[in-house]
């Protein structure tokens, strides 16, 4: 049977990878090479490498960590930040990416998706969300560049139309809950998994494998997590062998 | 070592393709010469988006025809995700445009009670008693479209989405998966590594 994948994200900056809280205050997490291999070795059924640099300087690095971490990965690698074009998508899957996340650059350009979808198959094509709650306390809207925008789009709406335009996949965070391990966000889950048929995977608020449970059974196909591992609270094997003890079926038997 | 052909179609994962064959100790080089691809001694058609566009590209660039030979041959092919969708009939994916047509089968989308699509993520495959490279175990999947019956003639190992469907087919050096072996961890270079010992093996 398909099972579900528990992912973990690499969030790079300047070469090292990072995490914060609600996308600030980040502290260094170590080398992107080293942890990817480390991961994979726990079991990781593929990884996220997000490359969250303030700067043009600062994303150039991303090529070629990506290039390190493939000469050892033998999983699935999407990568994402700062992708606005299909030449900078190209790059990414030339340095050893399989899948290419589009945040900001999707919102501004929803076109750019389709562009993509056309020239490297929907599969490839991961739309990343970055969702808030508003402010009216009512629904939620899509934020971009790193949640410093707030830009009033509806988070369903917009998940609903990059499907239609050509997304294959939805990196869906929680931006309220991002870094705080307080669970995944539910009811934004479960709105999205209503309108959209492809697999999303829950961001933003891992603490436990309980909340990857909950996300699983509020329509997420894959989970997503940070701080937990970077952090050494637990393993990804450990966070597998605690979710088919309730039930979840992963992949075991990883290397 | 094994000196393999990686046929660079310009939208695949490649980087992905040639650090795999490589951990297994193969000698990848991209290429897309047609008379390299014919000559050469094991060749991989990577994944290469949507069907449509792939096809052209593979009609348009003179390299269908060489793909045609060797696959009708036997000669060692590996041909991955939609790299084993162009070799049939057709897919509904592209109503209407014709594959290379080397095995027989047409390509249809999941059903909608499978779950979602695309199928993305690792799944068990079991092979026939036949199959010589293709092994059991969890492999990385990321496909909308499927092949229910194998082609006559084929080996095949199969998997089970929404009913099942045919994972990967073999027949002599020819391999075609519709996972991806060079995402697939320990299952994956196991493989790999099945494919790179059978080739300048005799066959039997």
């Amino acid at each position: 049977m398909l099972t579900h994948r528990v992912i973990p994200c690499l969030d790079c900056r300047d070469g090292r990878v990072v995490k914060g809280v609600r996308f600030q205050n980040l502290r260094d997490s170590g080398d992107p090479a080293e942890l990817a291999s480390a991961y994979e070795q726990q079991g990781a059924d593929e990884l996220v490498l997000l490359d969250v640099s303030a700067t043009p300087t600062g994303r150039s690095h991303q090529v070629d960590t990506v290039r390190r971490i493939r000469e050892r990965l033998s999983i699935a690698l999407t990568c994402g930040g700062g992708v606005r074009q299909e030449s900078d998508a190209e790059a990414l899957l030339e340095a050893g990416a399989d899948k290419v996340g589009v945040n900001s650059a999707a919102v501004d350009s929803p076109e750019l998706l389709s562009r993509l979808a056309a020239r490297f198959g929907s599969q490839c094509v991961v739309i990343a969300i970055d969702a808030a709650t508003r402010g009216t306390g009512d629904g939620w809207e899509v934020v971009v560049h790193s949640g410093k925008r707030r830009t009033g789009i509806d988070a369903m709406e917009w998940a609903a139309q990059a499907v239609g335009l050509g997304a294959g996949e939805i990196l869906l965070t929680s931006w309220d809950r991002d870094g705080t391990r307080s669970g995944y966000d539910l009811e934004l889950l479960r709105g999205i998994r209503e309108r959209v048929r492809v697999p999303i995977i829950a961001s933003g608020g891992a603490d436990t494998a309980e909340h990857m449970a909950d996300a699983i059974a509020a329509g997420a196909d894959a989970v997503l997590a940070a701080s937990i591992f970077h952090e050494h609270q637990a393993t990804v094997d450990e966070v597998k062998r605690r979710l088919a003890s309730l039930g979840v079926p992963t992949r075991t038997g990883a290397a | 070592m094994t000196r393999v052909a990686v046929i660079q179609t310009g939208v695949a994962n490649t980087a992905s393709v040639i650090a795999a064959l490589k951990r297994c100790g193969a000698a990848p080089a991209l290429t897309r010469t047609p008379d390299t691809i014919a000559d050469a001694e094991a060749v991989v058609l990577p994944g290469v988006g949507a069907f449509g566009a792939a096809m052209r590209t593979l009609e348009d660039s003179g390299l269908a025809d060489p793909i045609r030979w060797r696959i009708s041959e036997g000669l060692p092919t590996l041909c991955i995700c939609l790299g084993m969708q162009v070799l049939f009939d057709a897919s509904d994916e592209a109503p209407g445009l014709p594959g290379l047509g080397i095995a027989a089968g047409r390509f249809e989308r999941f059903p909608d009670e499978a779950g979602s699509v695309p199928h993305l993520g690792w799944n068990d495959i079991s092979p026939d008693e036949a199959c010589r490279v293709l092994s059991a175990g969890a492999v990385y999947f990321a496909n909308s479209y499927r092949l229910v019956e194998p082609p006559p003639g084929w080996s095949a190992a199969y998997c089970e989405y929404g009913g099942r469907f045919v994972a990967a087919v073999e027949r002599q050096g020819v391999v075609a998966c519709q996972f991806h072996p060079e995402l697939s961890g320990t299952t994956g270079s196991r493989i790999l590594t099945n494919w790179l010992a059978m080739i300048g093996a005799p066959a039997c």
